[in-house]
């Protein structure tokens, strides 16, 4: 390793000492270095505490730099307002990172580090370019720490557990919220910690190969910098294996963890001004007492009375415990295993509480639920009869089988039924739990709306524990320190990604822990009403609101809320139970006959095993958690239909559009007689039209080939070359469709730029929107591979059979010389054929659909958004998953015609799908027994509009709209959530199945 | 049921309300949208530029508008609604302007938000006029009359001049504030000019000879800084509230600042209407007017560059019809929804003016700009090597530190390229 050379005298003679320090987002860093030998370097967390962790650590060093002439500069993200309050030299760190590494590895072509919350990578070699991770890439640093909690087990714990990996699971690699939303169930399921440990840094690198490298190649000498890679030796062999590193191509410098600090002192070094030792500690202490200029919010108390009068009014609503040790009689058990905690209850006739828990699961529900019954089991002895149990959460069916649970409950169902108990006229319920928000209305004593979080939002409860934990709190103390905070911090109302930068934006500033404290928790607040509920109002929410779920345990989160609304609301005193207080209830409502719950002496011989498998019933393949109990009972679970259980219990040949739609595009023949050979990338608008293309091309001489069904593998076949993270997943997958046709070795790539759709003469207008319209021109500007390809693009119009006739002459003899004018005719009326008949059918396929329901007794279900849905890793099979809750599926495009009165939309109406999609909705408020469901695909700017119009057209005609949020990775536990809370809706409605308007 | 009863008509401005009514404007070009209010004075229409600018503004946004939508009409709907609140405006006295640009980027539908945000907040009575160039809406009493047009057209040339002024002026002036001030007092200038209804292509090159003069006797000294080009979808590129005052923080960061003018984009999108014939076979009737209409804009922007070169102490905006060949080889012009192929032109053509440091401004999850922005920055730098382009984006919940720190970023890399290119390039 080459060491740093630099001059050590100042302009003026003199000798001395220079000092880098680096302030990230959670550590603070120094090295202080003579000439180029380090003296002392340091390496801590700061807690928040920016300017009196800087003065610690350079008093800590006090032996090297007495009475000594320094040069220092301060680098990283949380250290520019310190820069400037002190006058000491600012250098951004990526620039300090290249001063590094020119001084120690000119060789090097790429830098990749690592920090705390930010990811980089400098490429030195063809001109420098730099990337830092944008404002949605989740933490890498931050982010494993994180997970650490959520496995817990320490960060050192969880490099140890990825060494002795076996599996590696897809685990979304974009942002850090929804990589918790993919680990959660995997734990739920009983995956193993060493595989999903090793999955946690997969993701880590993932995202820094594709959010940041961006199609560009990393290749070459890479030096690793930063904290995170530094300490994880699992992490380094995961970056080195997934790039095919060779040993001398990887370079692991020595003061990696300090390499931005190194960098500061070699920029100081360069600068003309110095300070002595004395005079730099003065500045950073002078600095301590800065004004700050954060925007700040009303304290949530401003007086000790009224919190106490704010305490009682709490205690009020309470249910009564009864002691489990002198009761004898019947008794009814509540289960409610949730993401991040589990939860039990013991009722007995009169609904009062004999026993109760509420714990993390430690990522092991089983074990713990297990070892409960028992020390349940062993207080009742004889005297207490459970006679019906219930469970609800995450874990349902996981707990229902393990241990014989009498009913499994959606969640939805279970909270209404708890939130009765307290106000028989609660009209809004509002529960944020560790990972999630629900919320419903209440109208005619059923659930009107139902309302999740999205993926993107998710971080809730655990969110501000895991932020608490970070800054060296408990959950309990930082919750009390806001309540009398002064000045509460005002962060971000988005997800936690963005409340992270906030935080660290308030840090800079100078803010209190209390005031950051208190600023989180009106942030989760504001999340669950602005961006969840989407309320304007106080009124709008309702009269008696029953807030529950854990996270309202806390305080500070409680009165925020009320003040947020502007009025008082219910906090049942056992609001962190409700969930498995409702499952009990439902048992000890609807139990008839004896109770399959797990006996005492049942419980004793009880064991339980989990291992991993892989599907191999369809294309999916689904990873599958196999579950083995003592009594050789196995569980399932990760399937996403009921084939990997081994078992069929949609049963009968109910009619799926979207299966048909599947079939008939994939049925399209080739013509492998044919001298030449063109691929479609079967994705995005090709989902439609390549019925239409197929015919033209065929007709023309082609021999047509479909890159085929997506599928996690084709994905990450193109992820290197995407280079805008935050489109669509339907849009980004394009990218390895196009490699799979590559590899193909077709004659040429066809996917056209079409700035308008068919003209179904049902809008205003009927664009396609611009990712479909234009994806190709950046598939071309971004995708080397095509360069080399003959990729086909021409920008044409569809609507027009004359003018496309003509334009695609003009293009195609460009190409093709004996393409001749009648050749293209003759084609061209072939296309327009073949996607009337592609439509006919799926009408024709819709009919059958609704027929088959209304002979069968079933409910309709439109599953709609767009044509690419029935796509199976994109759309994620709901479909399937529909199916198998027992409703017959739909498209939009095969019932849009019915619908009887065209919709009055508030917006223009002006894309070709969106306008099926309103018309759906129209037809579905005419017909009692059908529901629609849109799917919505993250990152998509044109749902923002289109979702609060279909949402608007559905309850204008009484129907509950129910929306799917979808992405590169989707909790699928979360949708079954969904779509079962949408069945017991409609049961509770009495919305029966079958009945034909 | 039937949807009628629940869908409302929204009111309309009328012929009556012209009288006593006032128009608010959001704030995108305060100085372009300034002088286009004394315009509409000139027609008897009362309008006034909304200038809250604080916290409460994208508070409102958020509250009425779904979170997913552009940060641009978060703002925009959020200020409006901010202004309504602050009990500055009596608000039976009150309409709103918005544009509306009719094409296929969701942009299209900031006026059905608006109206849809409007109802949510209890101003449901407010009537909201659509300022388009497409003939939608036209029952409105606001009438976009080929004079009203013509004249904006003379707004948008002087403020095009100003910001081009300033930009180049503000870094180098001696005496701080110099530059600002001279364009407000123009600005002021030109609105009462324009509200007398005093407008000959006479006057205006008179104006744009005079401007320049003065701005060049501003003060100024210092060594050449580097030019750092905006780019980015419309309103965040121009609007201080969309871009956290990105303008004033790149100045203040040492750099001179470089900002492709309004008329390009007008220029762009009427050059759309010809494009659509060529690669459609579409507006066949339309098509001759549109073209007449780019030379007719086009040689007032030549009037503009011609006062610019005639002087000889500042840059001159590329003339427009250089601009669409620049994307030869890099983007089609068929791409033509939100700024399109415009946005990947004028990165070249800073690229072209020197200005090798872009800032590509989009709000988050813009869509049209996943392709003409963030999707053509690999073949532009693989044509341009030296470009150093960074993508920022603007949203409610990205704070302004991430940004800035991005921004840095890409400055220091300018530095990098500039001293150490002997040491890494092989």
């Amino acid at each position: 390793m080459n060491t740093p050379t630099t001059a050590q005298i100042t302009q003026n003679g003199e000798n001395y000492i220079k000092i880098g320090i680096d302030i990230g987002s959670t550590t603070a860093k120094i090295v202080i270095a003579d000439g180029d030998k380090v003296l002392f370097e340091r390496y801590e967390r700061h807690f928040s505490m920016v300017r009196a962790k800087t003065l610690e650590l350079v008093r800590k060093a006090a032996p090297y730099l007495e009475s000594k002439t320094v040069k220092v500069a301060i680098s990283g993200s949380a250290g520019l307002g310190l820069a400037e309050e002190t006058g000491i030299p600012f250098v951004q760190e990526v620039f300090a990172t290249a001063e590094m590494a020119k001084s120690i590895a000119p060789d090097v072509s790429v830098v990749i580090e690592l920090g705390g919350e930010d990811a980089k990578i400098i490429f030195f070699k063809g001109g420098i370019d730099q990337r830092m991770n944008g404002t949605c890439a989740g933490g890498t640093g931050a982010f494993i720490d994180q997970m650490a909690t959520l496995l817990n087990v320490t960060p050192d714990e969880l490099d140890e557990l990825s060494l002795d990996c076996h599996k590696i699971y897809p685990i979304a690699s974009r942002c850090g919220v929804f990589a918790k939303t993919d680990i959660q169930p995997l734990l739920n399921q009983g995956a193993r910690k060493e595989d999903i440990a090793a999955s946690i840094y997969q993701s880590v690198v993932n995202q820094t190969i594709a959010g940041l490298a961006q199609g560009r190649k990393i290749e070459g000498k890479v030096m690793f910098l930063g904290g995170p890679i530094s300490f994880n030796e699992g992490l380094k062999r995961r970056f080195v294996e997934t790039l095919g590193l060779s040993k001398e191509n990887t370079f692991f410098p020595t003061y990696a963890k300090v390499s931005v600090a190194l960098g500061a002192a070699i920029y100081a070094s360069k600068q003309d001004v110095s300070f002595t030792y004395e005079e730099l500690c003065s500045r950073i202490e002078k600095a301590q007492s800065a004004t700050s200029t954060i925007q700040t919010l009303e304290p949530l108390f401003n007086t000790k009375d009224e919190y106490i009068a704010f305490s009682d009014r709490h205690k009020s609503a309470s249910v009564e415990q009864k002691d489990i040790s002198s009761y004898s009689g019947n008794a009814y058990l509540g289960i409610d295993c949730g993401s991040t905690t589990t939860k039990l209850v013991l009722v007995d006739d009169e609904c009062n509480i004999l026993y109760s828990f509420y714990d993390s699961n430690k990522g092991e529900p089983v074990e713990i639920v297990r070892a409960q019954l028992e020390k349940i089991y062993s207080v009742c002895g004889d005297r207490i009869k459970i006679c019906a149990s219930g469970v609800t959460g995450y874990g349902e069916e996981l707990i229902k089988n393990a241990f014989g649970i009498d009913f499994g409950i959606v969640e939805t169902m279970a909270h209404f039924g708890a939130a009765k108990h307290f106000r028989p006229d609660v009209d809004f319920i509002l529960d944020i739990g560790g990972q999630d928000i629900k919320c419903f209305k209440v109208r005619n004593n059923s659930i009107d709306s139902i309302m999740l979080n999205e993926a993107c939002s998710s971080g809730c409860g655990s969110f501000l524990e895991t932020f608490a934990k970070s800054l060296g709190y408990s959950i309990s103390d930082f919750s009390k320190m806001a309540l009398f905070a002064k000045k509460p911090v005002q962060l971000g109302t988005r997800c936690t990604v963005f409340m992270n930068s906030s935080v660290k934006q308030a840090q800079k500033d100078g803010a209190e822990i209390a005031d950051i404290s208190a600023g989180l928790s009106v942030s989760v607040v504001k999340n669950a009403i602005y961006k969840v509920i989407r309320a304007n109002s106080a009124e709008e929410l309702g009269k008696s609101i029953v807030v529950q779920g854990g996270t309202f345990y806390n305080d500070a989160v409680l009165r925020a809320f009320e003040k947020e609304i502007g009025h008082d609301v219910i906090r049942p005193s056992i609001a962190g139970l409700m969930g498995a207080f409702g499952a009990a209830l439902y048992a000890k409502d609807n139990i008839s006959g004896s109770t399959t719950t797990i006996t005492s002496a049942q419980l004793s011989a009880f064991s339980h095993t989990a291992k991993s498998a892989t599907c191999r019933g369809c294309t999916n393949n689904c990873s599958l958690t196999v579950n083995t109990f003592s009594d050789g009972r196995k569980f399932i679970s990760g399937n996403k239909c009921e084939k990997g259980l081994g078992e069929s219990k949609t049963g009968g040949n109910a009619p799926n559009v979207h299966q048909f739609k599947r079939n008939y595009i994939l049925s399209l023949e080739r013509n492998p007689s044919a001298t030449r050979s063109i691929g479609f990338p079967l994705a995005l608008g090709m989902y439609e039209l390549a019925p239409f293309w197929h015919a033209i091309f065929t007709k023309l001489g082609f021999d047509v080939i479909l890159s085929g069904m997506s599928t996690r593998e084709i994905y990450s076949l193109g992820q290197n070359s995407i280079p805008s993270d935050t489109a669509c997943y339907p849009a980004k997958i394009m990218h390895g469709h196009i490699e799979k046709l590559i590899c193909e070795n077709v004659g040429a790539i066809f996917y056209p730029c079409l700035t308008y759709n068919f003209d179904e003469k049902s809008a205003d207008n009927h664009f396609n929107c611009p990712v479909v319209a234009y994806y190709s021109e950046l598939l071309y500007g971004n995708m080397d591979s095509l360069k080399e390809k003959k990729f086909l693009y021409p920008y044409l119009n569809i609507e027009d059979k004359k003018e496309l006739e003509k334009e695609l002459y003009d293009y195609l003899s460009k190409h093709y010389s004996d393409i001749t004018k009648s050749d293209v005719k003759q084609a061209v009326k072939s296309g327009y054929e073949a996607h009337e008949k592609y439509m006919n059918a799926i009408e024709n396929e819709g009919r059958k659909a609704i027929e088959y329901a209304r002979n069968h007794g079933k409910r309709i279900l439109v599953l709609a958004g767009r044509p690419y849905n029935i796509d199976m890793e994109t759309g994620h099979s709901i479909d399937k998953l529909c199916e198998s809750l027992g409703f017959v599926v739909v498209s939009e495009d095969s019932v849009w015609k019915l619908a009887k009165e065209k919709p009055k939309t508030r917006v223009l109406n002006q894309w070709t799908y969106h306008s099926r999609l309103y018309n759906a909705a129209r037809f579905v408020c005419e017909n009692s027994d059908a529901e629609l469901c849109q799917l919505v695909y993250f990152g998509c700017g044109v749902d923002a509009v289109t979702t609060d119009e279909t949402r608007d057209i559905l309850e204008n005609g009484g129907k509950l709209y129910t929306q799917i949020k979808i992405d590169e990775i989707t909790n699928m536990g979360a949708v079954k959530i969904r779509l079962r809370s949408l069945i017991g809706a409609l049961d509770e409605r009495g919305t029966p199945a079958g009945n034909s308007r | 049921m039937t949807n009628e009863k629940h869908i409302r008509k929204y009111p309309i401005f009328t012929e009556e309300m012209k009288k006593d009514y006032t128009i608010l404007i959001p704030t995108m070009l305060p100085r372009h949208f300034k002088i286009m209010i004394g315009i509409m004075k000139a027609y008897g229409y009362k309008a006034e530029l909304l200038e809250n600018m604080g916290p409460d503004v994208i508070t409102e946004g958020l509250k009425y508008v779904h979170n997913d939508t552009c940060y641009p009409a978060q703002l925009v709907i959020g200020q409006m609604i901010d202004a309504l609140n602050s009990g500055k405006y009596d608000k039976n006295k009150v309409a709103l302007m918005i544009t509306q640009t009719g094409g296929g980027c969701r942009a299209s539908n900031y006026i059905h938000l608006l109206r849809k945000a409007l109802e949510k907040a209890g101003y449901g009575y407010i009537p909201v006029i659509s300022l388009n160039f497409s003939g939608l809406e036209k029952e409105s009493a606001f009438k976009m009359t080929p004079a009203i047009l013509h004249r904006f057209l003379y707004a948008i040339c002087y403020g095009d001049l100003l910001m081009n002024l300033v930009n180049q002026t503000k870094p180098y002036e001696l005496n701080s504030g110099d530059a600002e001030a001279l364009a407000d007092l123009w600005t002021e200038r030109l609105t009462a000019e324009m509200a007398k209804g005093k407008v000959s292509r006479r006057n205006a090159k008179k104006n744009y000879a005079l401007i320049i003069e003065d701005f060049a006797k501003i003060p100024k000294g210092g060594s050449p800084k580097p030019r750092v080009g905006i780019v980015g979808e419309i309103f965040v590129k121009f609007s201080p509230l969309g871009n956290n005052n990105l303008e004033d923080f790149l100045v203040s960061e040492g750099a001179e600042v470089v900002v492709p003018g309004l008329l390009d984009f007008c220029l762009y999108v009427v050059y759309n209407g010809v494009l659509d014939r060529k690669l459609y076979g579409r507006n066949k009737k339309s098509s001759f007017l549109y073209k007449f209409l780019i030379k007719f804009f086009e040689s007032y922007q030549m009037d503009l560059i011609k006062a610019i070169e005639s002087e000889g102490s500042f840059n001159p905006p590329m003339p427009f019809h250089e601009v669409p060949p620049l994307t030869e080889g890099i983007i089609g012009m068929g791409v033509k929804m939100g700024e399109g192929w415009l946005l990947t032109a004028e990165m070249i053509e800073l690229i072209h003016e020197g200005a090798m440091n872009i800032v590509c401004t989009q709000p988050f999850g813009c869509l049209p700009n996943h392709i003409a922005g963030k999707g053509m920055m690999k073949p532009i730098k693989e044509k341009y090597p030296e470009a150093n382009i960074v993508a920022i984006d603007y949203d409610s919940g990205a704070t302004k530190i991430n940004q800035e720190n991005r921004i840095k970023l890409m400055l220091s890399t300018a530095i990098i390229s500039e001293d150490n290119r002997p040491i890494f390039n092989k």
